[in-house]
C-alpha cells in the first residue's frame, strides 16, 4: 500500500538541520567557485540576524498580512472528496497569494533582507515565470532594478508569465545555453551574481543553491505548514494524517512539510515529475529515478548520466522541470520521514481537469502533480482520516499549453 | 618535488614567468585536442590547463560554454580526457598537465578512483571550479594520495583568513581569479591585480598565477609582470569557432595567438624575483 512509508529512525531525524556549513546529512553544502564564498557568507550571516531581529520579523508579517493576503485558507474539497470516496481532502490555497502562487511569500523575505543588506539591483532565475513574477513585484515595489533570467524554451512556455514580469518593469532575459530551461536560466543567474555581487542581490526560488539558501527559502515558506497545522488543528481538532505536495526544487513542499517533521504521525509525500513515464527516460523525477551528486552549489539527487553530465528533464509543467532537488528533501528521503513520488503529465492533466470541473479551481500544472496523487492516495484512507494538499499556484498561466495539447487556439 | 613545482622553479632560476593556456578537451572534437597540447608547448607554454566539459559550467563566460558544448556533442567525458593526457605523455614526460572543470564528473567517477586514473594518465593537478576548502578534504585526500597537486582559486572577495585556509590545502600554485566575474569577462585592472597578489604573497609560499580576463599579448605582458603565472583560456578558445570547418587548422592558430603573448611577456623584464 502506498499509504505506509518507511519507518522513521528517530535517532536520524533532526530538527536542527542544516549544521553550520550547510549539511542535511551528506546532502546540501556550498559548491560554489571562491568568488561567490565571500559573498555567501556576508548573506548567511544577514540572514541570520534579521531571523531573530522583532523589527524585521514585524515588518515581514505586515508584508505576509497586507501586500500577500495571508494566511491563505484552508478550502475542505467536499464534493472532491465525496467523488473520490476516502480522506478528506484540504486544500492550502496557495494559488489565492497575491500573484496566484506561493513563490511571493519567499521573494518578500528576500527582497526585505536585500533592502536591510543595501542591495539596489534584484536578480532571479524562473522556470513557470511564477517565481519571475514574484520577484519582479516585489522589485517594483520597492523600487529596485530587476533583471529576471529564463530558457529561451521556457519564455516560449509561458509567454503570459513574460509579460507580466516586463509589466512589472523587470528585464526578462532568454537564456540560450544548454538545454534553454529553469537549470541554465540559474546558470547565467549565478553568472550575473558573480559579476555584480557588490550592489546584486539574488533572489533564489527554491530549495536548492549554496548554503543559504535551502534553509533560508524553506524558513520564509515554512509560514505555509504553520498555517496548515493551526488551521487543521482549530478546523478538526487534530493533525491530518497525510501531507501531499508536488516537487521540482522543492519549495512548497519544504514550506509545508517542516513544520510538521516532528509530527511523525503525519505522512508526507512528495510528488515530483513521471513526465512521460518513469520508463521513458523523459521525466524530471531525481528523488524517485537519479542519483546523488553535485550541481548549482548544493549535493543533492541528480539526473545525470553516466559520465556525470547533467541530462534534460522533461515535464509538461516548466516549474517541475528542473534535474536536480532541494537537499534537504534528499535528506527527509534518505532517513524515511517524507516518502517521494511520481506522477505523469497524463494523470496531472487529468487532475487539472478534475479540479477545475468538480470545485470550480484551476490549478497550476505543477500543483496538478500533486492532486493527482491525492487521487491514488486518498481512497486508500478512510473518511474519518485527512489530506492536505498544497495547492501551490493558480493554473491561469497554463491554459494556452493545456489548450495546445488538446489542439486547440485560445 | 612534482612537476608542477619543479617547473616553477626551472622558470624562478631563469627570471621567466609561466605561460598557462587553457583548452577545453574535446573542442571541436576529441581528434584536436592532443596535436594542439604539443602546438601550445611548442608555441611557449609551460604549464597545459585542460578543460573537463561539464553541461553546466557556472562559472564560464559564453566562450568556454560554447566550447563545453561543442565537445559535449562528442561525449568527451572525464575518462576521455584522461586518455587525451595519456596520449599526449607519449610524447611530453616534462608539460606539467592541470585537469580544470567541475565536481560531478570527478563525483560519479569517485574520488580515488578518479585520483588513481588520473595519475596513472600523467595529469598533475586538478581545479576543481566548483569545490572550495570547506568542501573539498576528502578529495583533497584522494589527490594528495596519488601526489597530484590540489589547485585552488583565490578572488578578489577572498579573506585574508580564506587565504591561510586555502594555502594550507593547495599545492602547485594558487590560481588568482583577476576578477569578480566569469571566465573571459573584460574589466581587468592590473594596479588591482598587483595588490592582491602582493598580499596573496603574505599568506602562501606557492607561486600565484593569474587568470580570469586576459585577453592579449598586451595583458599578458603586464600581468606577468606582478604574478608568477599567467593563464590564459577565453582569448584562445574565442578561436575555434571560425575554425569549425577547418579543424586541423585550430592547433597552429591558437599556437600562434599563444606565441605572441610568449613574446611580449619575454619583451618584460622582470621587475624582481618572484616571491614563490
Amino acid at each position: 500500500m502506498a499509504t505506509q512509508a518507511k519507518s522513521v529512525d528517530p535517532q536520524a531525524l533532526r530538527l536542527d538541520l542544516p549544521d553550520e556549513n550547510g549539511h542535511f546529512g551528506p546532502y546540501g553544502g556550498r559548491f560554489v567557485a571562491e568568488t561567490l564564498m565571500g559573498p555567501l557568507e556576508e548573506l548567511r550571516l544577514a540572514y541570520e540576524k534579521y531571523l531573530g531581529d522583532p523589527d524585521f520579523q514585524a515588518e515581514l508579517d505586515q508584508d505576509l498580512a497586507h501586500y500577500v493576503g495571508r494566511p491563505s485558507p484552508l478550502y475542505h474539497a467536499e464534493r472532491w472528496t465525496r467523488k473520490l470516496g476516502g480522506a478528506q481532502i484540504y486544500l492550502k490555497r496557495e494559488d489565492l497569494n497575491h500573484t496566484g502562487a506561493h513563490k511571493v511569500n519567499n521573494t518578500v523575505g528576500q527582497a526585505l533582507l536585500a533592502t536591510r543588506m543595501g542591495k539596489t539591483r534584484i536578480i532571479g532565475e524562473t522556470g513557470a515565470g511564477q517565481h519571475g513574477v514574484a520577484t519582479a513585484t516585489v522589485a517594483a515595489r520597492l523600487g529596485l532594478e530587476c533583471v529576471i533570467y529564463m530558457g529561451a524554451d521556457d519564455i516560449i512556455r509561458q509567454a503570459p508569465n513574460v509579460y507580466r514580469m516586463r509589466l512589472l518593469g523587470a528585464e526578462v532575459v532568454a537564456v540560450k545555453s544548454g538545454s534553454r530551461t529553469l537549470k541554465d536560466a540559474l546558470n547565467e543567474a549565478m553568472r550575473d551574481w558573480v559579476t555584480n555581487v557588490d550592489n546584486t542581490f539574488y533572489i533564489i526560488g527554491t530549495v536548492a543553491g549554496p548554503h543559504p539558501y535551502p534553509a533560508m527559502v524553506r524558513d520564509f515558506q515554512a509560514v505555509i505548514g504553520r498555517e496548515a497545522r493551526a488551521q487543521m488543528l482549530e478546523r478538526t481538532g487534530k493533525l491530518p494524517d497525510a501531507l501531499v505536495a508536488c516537487v521540482g526544487g522543492g519549495s512548497n513542499a519544504i514550506g509545508l512539510f517542516h513544520p510538521f517533521l516532528a509530527d511523525t504521525e503525519v505522512q508526507m509525500y512528495g510528488v515530483e515529475a513521471a513526465g512521460d513515464g518513469l520508463d521513458t527516460g523523459h521525466h524530471a523525477a531525481p528523488l524517485c529515478a537519479g542519483k546523488p551528486g553535485v550541481l548549482h552549489g548544493n549535493r543533492t539527487y541528480l539526473m545525470e548520466d553516466a559520465d556525470g553530465q547533467i541530462i534534460e528533464t522533461h515535464s509538461v509543467s516548466a516549474g517541475l522541470d528542473y534535474p536536480g532537488v532541494g537537499p534537504e528533501h534528499a535528506w527527509l528521503k534518505d532517513t524515511g520521514r517524507a516518502r517521494y513520488v511520481s506522477v505523469t503529465d497524463q494523470q496531472a492533466l487529468q487532475a487539472f481537469h478534475d479540479l477545475t470541473r468538480i470545485e470550480g479551481i484551476i490549478p497550476a500544472l505543477e500543483s496538478s502533480h500533486a492532486l493527482a496523487y491525492v487521487t491514488q492516495l486518498a481512497p486508500t484512507l478512510s473518511p474519518e482520516q485527512s489530506i492536505v494538499v498544497n495547492l501551490s499556484g493558480r493554473g491561469d498561466k497554463d491554459i494556452n499549453t493545456v489548450a495546445k495539447l488538446e489542439g486547440l487556439e485560445v | 618535488m612534482s612537476r608542477i613545482a619543479g617547473r616553477f622553479a626551472e622558470l624562478r632560476a631563469t627570471g621567466r614567468k609561466a605561460l598557462i593556456p587553457f583548452v577545453t578537451a574535446g573542442d571541436p572534437e576529441p581528434g584536436v585536442t592532443v596535436p594542439l597540447m604539443h602546438a601550445l608547448v611548442a608555441a611557449g607554454a609551460d604549464i597545459l590547463e585542460l578543460g573537463v566539459p561539464f553541461s553546466d559550467p557556472m562559472a564560464d563566460g559564453p566562450v568556454i560554454q560554447a566550447a563545453c558544448e561543442r565537445a559535449l556533442v562528442h561525449h568527451t567525458s572525464l575518462r576521455h580526457v584522461l586518455e587525451m593526457v595519456h596520449e599526449f605523455r607519449a610524447r611530453d614526460a616534462d608539460t606539467p598537465v592541470v585537469l580544470m572543470g567541475y565536481l560531478n564528473p570527478i563525483e560519479v567517477m569517485g574520488y580515488e578512483d578518479f585520483a588513481r586514473a588520473a595519475a596513472k594518465a600523467g595529469v598533475d593537478g586538478v581545479l576543481t571550479v566548483d569545490l572550495p576548502p570547506e568542501e573539498a578534504h576528502d578529495l583533497v585526500q584522494a589527490l594528495q594520495a596519488e601526489t597530484l597537486d590540489p589547485i585552488f582559486l583565490l578572488s578578489p572577495t577572498s579573506s585574508g583568513a580564506r587565504m591561510d585556509r586555502i594555502s594550507a590545502v593547495a599545492s602547485g600554485f594558487i590560481y588568482y581569479v583577476s576578477i569578480k566575474g566569469v571566465t573571459g569577462s573584460s574589466q581587468l585592472d592590473v594596479s588591482a591585480v598587483a595588490g592582491k597578489v602582493t598580499e596573496i604573497r603574505g599568506h602562501t609560499g606557492l607561486p600565484v598565477g593569474v587568470g580570469f580576463g586576459i585577453r592579449d599579448a598586451e595583458a599578458a605582458a603586464r600581468v606577468a609582470a606582478v604574478a608568477d603565472a599567467v593563464v590564459v583560456g577565453s582569448a584562445l578558445v574565442s578561436r575555434v569557432p571560425e575554425l569549425l570547418a577547418t579543424p586541423d587548422r585550430i592547433p597552429e592558430t591558437l599556437a600562434a595567438v599563444l606565441a605572441e603573448m610568449r613574446a611580449a611577456m619575454d619583451a618584460v623584464q622582470p621587475q624582481a624575483a618572484s616571491g614563490g
